[in-house]
């Protein structure tokens, strides 16, 4: 079979960074909300302004039925993960306090903890193996009387390992901390239950595994945290007009200012056909792809993979290296030669390639979603295989 | 329905009265979004109106799933 591109066909292996294809149904919520109901919603109660506020409901509705969250309205949406996480962060933590976090984060949470360090806040990072695994008991052991907040992603975007969230949440409640969870590699991708977990604020993608547009995420918040969460941003919000203060109720205290309703028509479209194909069913296909592709890479020489060796104790993230090649020439000559297109190097996560020993060139970092087939992955093999000398017809 | 008298519930946005009045849509009961009347509030926002002898029926519908400020008589 040619390698060179088939077709000018690609072979998108980007989805940790951003989901593609979306489903037929994202961009038809998109188109139906922008040619039949254009209103803004929370302000008004003209039809279309309502029913922008419905689209608007539906997609809390369907994110709270996946999370497992018995009240829609307690999901506040931004615009991504990073700001959900900012939210989180800066609207929490005071000079005085203690947080603790994993050394796998990404720099949505580790930039705003660097800056509330620099404020006063006392930061502890927990040492990470080698494969990116964080052991609960060094958690436990990093614990102070001023601790008030855990806060670690649910899996690594670099290696995509899995840290163990409910046992993590349960160390957290015993403790009375606060339990933050980035979900934006896993919202979509792998179980998530707030109550189960004893997660007290999971900050979410909307573009990745949800299959939303760019430009969306949210913020789930545990009844009565709304209470010590700061706005980062406040202004109009279409209730309590009258008064001059910011509302202190969800989630209208988190979202000011018009809202990305085009972006939530399609948000709430993504997060349905999620739901209708079912986390399971979407983690088990994309398990397939990553133990597939792992079992491949492990007969290449010449192919370093980080991560934990099995598939079920990851995402389908991949971040490997080959010999003699860096990151940023493998990829351009995957996407060039072959039409594959994946991440180089250190994917905004510095802290995590100091773990896995892969600071500063990074890795190239494959990331398969729901919509890869079994045949782009042994064609990928086929191309990581002539990058690493084993083909010799360059 | 001549003769009928009605209720508002008053809720903290429109969020939260979408949220009612899909309760109620699934719970079958006959309701009205209006817009808050200026008497009641200088909310420029939404309130679900149902005939009073609902009102109970209504309150145990919410219970528990979405919360309301006030219950106003028209």
């Amino acid at each position: 079979m040619p390698l060179d591109k088939l077709n000018n066909r690609i072979i998108y292996f980007d989805n940790a960074a951003t989901s593609w294809p979306k489903p037929a149904g994202m961009m038809a919520a998109m188109i139906n909300y922008n040619e039949m109901i254009g209103g803004s919603p929370g302000r008004s109660g003209h039809q279309r302004s309502l029913d922008a506020g419905r689209i608007i409901l539906e997609t809390r509705e369907a994110l709270a039925e996946l999370f497992g969250c018995d009240d829609s309205l307690r999901i506040a949406f931004t615009k991504n993960a990073t700001e959900a996480l900012n939210i989180a962060l800066s609207g929490i933590l005071n000079p005085g306090d203690h947080v603790i976090t994993s050394s796998m984060e990404h720099n949505s949470v580790m930039r705003p903890l660097r800056y509330l360090e620099s404020q006063g806040v006392q930061l502890s990072v927990v040492s990470c193996s080698g494969d990116g695994r964080l052991n609960p008991a060094d958690v436990l052991a990093a614990i102070q009387p001023q601790t008030r907040m855990l806060v670690v992603t649910h899996a690594s975007n670099v290696t995509g390992t899995i840290h163990p969230i409910a046992e993590l949440g349960e160390i957290a409640r015993n403790h009375g901390i606060l339990f933050c969870v980035d979900a934006a590699q896993t919202a979509g991708a792998l179980p998530i239950q707030v109550d189960e977990m004893a997660i007290d604020l999971l900050a979410f993608s909307g573009h990745k595994s949800l299959f939303g547009p760019q430009g969306t995420g949210g913020l789930y918040v545990r009844k009565g945290t709304e209470n010590q969460l700061r706005p980062l941003m406040m202004g109009g919000t279409g209730s309590r007009s009258e008064f001059e203060g910011q509302p202190d109720f969800m989630p209208d205290k988190y979202e000011s200012g018009t809202p990305n309703t085009i972006g939530l028509a399609g948000l709430g479209a993504g997060v349905r056909f999620v739901l209708a194909e079912g986390v399971e069913a979407i983690r088990s296909k994309e398990e397939g792809l990553t133990a597939r592709f792992l079992g491949g890479l492990a007969a290449l020489p010449g192919v370093t993979v980080y991560g934990p060796p099995d598939a079920a104790n990851r995402t389908a993230v991949v971040s490997f290296n080959v010999a003699g090649v860096s990151p940023s020439e493998a990829a351009l000559e995957l996407d060039e030669r072959f039409g594959i297109l994946c991440r180089p190097g250190l994917q905004c996560a510095p802290a995590a390639h100091r773990t896995i020993g892969t600071f500063s060139q990074g890795t190239i970092r494959f990331g398969f979603g729901y919509f890869n087939k079994d045949e782009e992955i042994s064609l990928a093999l086929a191309a990581i295989q002539s990058l690493a000398g084993g083909d010799t017809e360059k | 329905m001549e003769g009928q008298r009605y209720i508002v519930f008053l809720f903290p946005s429109v969020s939260y009265a979408l949220k009612a009045e899909k309760i109620l849509k699934a719970a079958g009961i006959a309701h009205k979004l209006i817009p808050v009347p200026r008497h009641i509030s200088s909310d420029c926002g939404v309130c679900v109106r149902i005939t009073e002898d609902k009102q109970q029926d209504v309150e145990r519908e919410f219970l528990g799933k979405v919360g309301w400020d006030k219950v106003v008589l028209l």
